[in-house]
């Protein structure tokens, strides 16, 4: 790796100064295990580094009045993880946590990092995209923009961040009442390995199983993680029957645009998102599928 | 390009070094401090051989810059042993479970297991195999590294 000037962060407004001193020269570093493996390869070559771990403004998880949560930019996954926030928010969150990478990893791995990394195979953007969440930007100055996490991806590792500008933190607003979440990822091998695909699905029924709220986050399924709007709005306020959801799931196959790669092709990986958002949906619907849920 | 002075806990003793940015803890330990009990095997986070201890919690040494460790307090595999040179349970129970062959992924594996039993002192099978998923055993001896943590958690044959 070649080396480049180190400078710690001690606030937000530093690091946002720095950031703004050194443009594209330079990078932030929080966790750093994405970083350091593209900077290993040459993928990435800053001149300057501006280390986040001393600032305070970016850590931290808490809930909101309405019963949200927020997690700030260099929380790590197995802070949060093993957060009480997040097992009160939902118990399936720190369940869709638990299979990111390993536990050594997610010590160090931060939810923010993750995010700007804008790898299109990771765990977390499906779930968040899944639960509605939001980031928050911001730049020097203080000024901030909100954006939906499903609309900070903009191509195979890029994301919505303008020059100047960083991840400050996440937000997840309430899950709605009688909501459930499920993360599904498939995968022939063991879990610390990228998924083939990946499903996350918030959903609601009625007691006569209608659909009353429902959202579908998809990973390794293109050049971004994607939202499964035709599902969603091929079940959202229909009363939920296996045949329906069958139906509604291979709308799925439309909206994905998977790359051909070791874990699969993509003509398979475009089936298992029809076959994994099936059982996803049907799981959380309460209803048997073939396969197994696992 | 920069350089820094870091000062931190290593195994029980205060130490200050100086290094660039670009150093990996793992290098640094193996190549400048000459604790070589830390393996380096892929290089990226995946294989484990270079998990130590960074304020107690279970790192990657690969993906750890130098520099992160200021003021922070490490343990790597040379840390485990007693002042009088006494081998820990886990340690003891990997000899007599059998749980290493070639030994290249025990400093990581025995890193792991302790950083596992320091959290959940009775693990069940299904805790151990997952919290043990991010060390790789090119020997496959998956079985008796199991069986060596149970054996030091005093719960071996009592998970079935």
């Amino acid at each position: 790796m070649q080396t480049f000037d180190y400078k710690a962060a001690t606030s937000l407004e530093e690091a946002l100064a720095l950031l703004g001193e050194h443009g594209d020269d330079a990078e932030l570093i929080a966790g750093g295990t994405s970083l350091l493996i593209m900077m290993q390869q040459g993928l990435v070559q800053p001149k300057v580094v501006i280390g986040l771990s001393g600032v305070k403004e970016l850590r931290g998880i808490r809930r909101t009045a309405d019963g949200g949560l927020v997690y700030g930019a260099t929380t790590t996954h197995r802070e949060l993880e093993t957060s009480p926030e997040a097992f009160a928010y939902d118990a399936q969150l720190p369940k869709a946590l638990g299979v990111i990478a390993t536990i050594r990893i997610r010590n160090q791995a931060t939810v923010g990092g993750n995010l700007v990394h804008a790898d299109p195979a990771q765990d977390p953007p499906p779930v968040l995209i899944a639960l509605d969440g939001t980031v928050d930007l911001v730049k020097a100055g203080g000024k901030s923009r909100t954006l939906p996490v499903e609309e900070f991806f903009l191509d195979y590792f890029e994301c919505a961040l303008a020059e100047g500008e960083m991840l400050r933190s996440g937000n997840i607003p309430p899950m709605p009442a009688g909501s459930k979440l499920l993360y599904k990822k498939f995968l022939p091998r063991t879990e610390d390995d990228f998924a083939t695909v990946s499903v996350a699905v918030r959903l609601g029924v009625d007691a006569d199983k209608t659909c009353k709220d429902i959202r579908v986050g998809l990973g390794s399924l293109g050049t971004t993680p994607l939202r499964g709007k035709k599902v969603e709005q091929a079940l959202k306020g229909q009363k939920l029957t296996p045949a329906l959801i069958k139906d509604a799931a291979a709308l799925v196959r439309d909206e994905v645009d998977p790359l051909d790669d070791v874990r699969g092709s993509a003509k398979y990986k475009r089936e298992m998102a029809r076959v994994w958002t099936e059982r996803t949906i049907a799981a959380l619907a309460g209803f048997q599928t073939a396969g197994a849920v696992r | 390009m920069s350089v820094h002075t870091i000062s931190f806990t290593l195994n029980g003793k205060k130490v200050t070094h100086t290094v660039g940015p670009e150093k990996l803890m793992a290098d640094v330990l193996r190549d400048e401090l000459g604790l070589t009990g830390t393996k380096i095997g892929c290089s990226i986070g995946v294989c484990g051989a270079c998990s130590i201890h960074v304020d107690g919690k279970l790192v990657s040494g690969c993906l750890m810059p130098a520099i992160f460790v200021d003021g922070k307090t490490v343990t790597t595999i040379e840390g485990l042993e007693g002042p009088d040179g006494k081998l820990t349970k886990l340690q003891e129970a990997f000899i007599t479970c059998g749980g290493f062959q070639c030994g290249i992924c025990t400093s990581g594996q025995i890193m792991a297991a302790t950083a596992l039993l320091a959290e959940n002192p009775k693990p069940n099978k299904e805790e151990i195999k997952s919290w043990m998923m991010g060390n790789l055993c090119r020997c496959t001896g998956y079985y008796k590294i199991i069986d060596s943590i149970e054996e030091a958690a005093g719960i071996r044959n009592a998970n079935v």
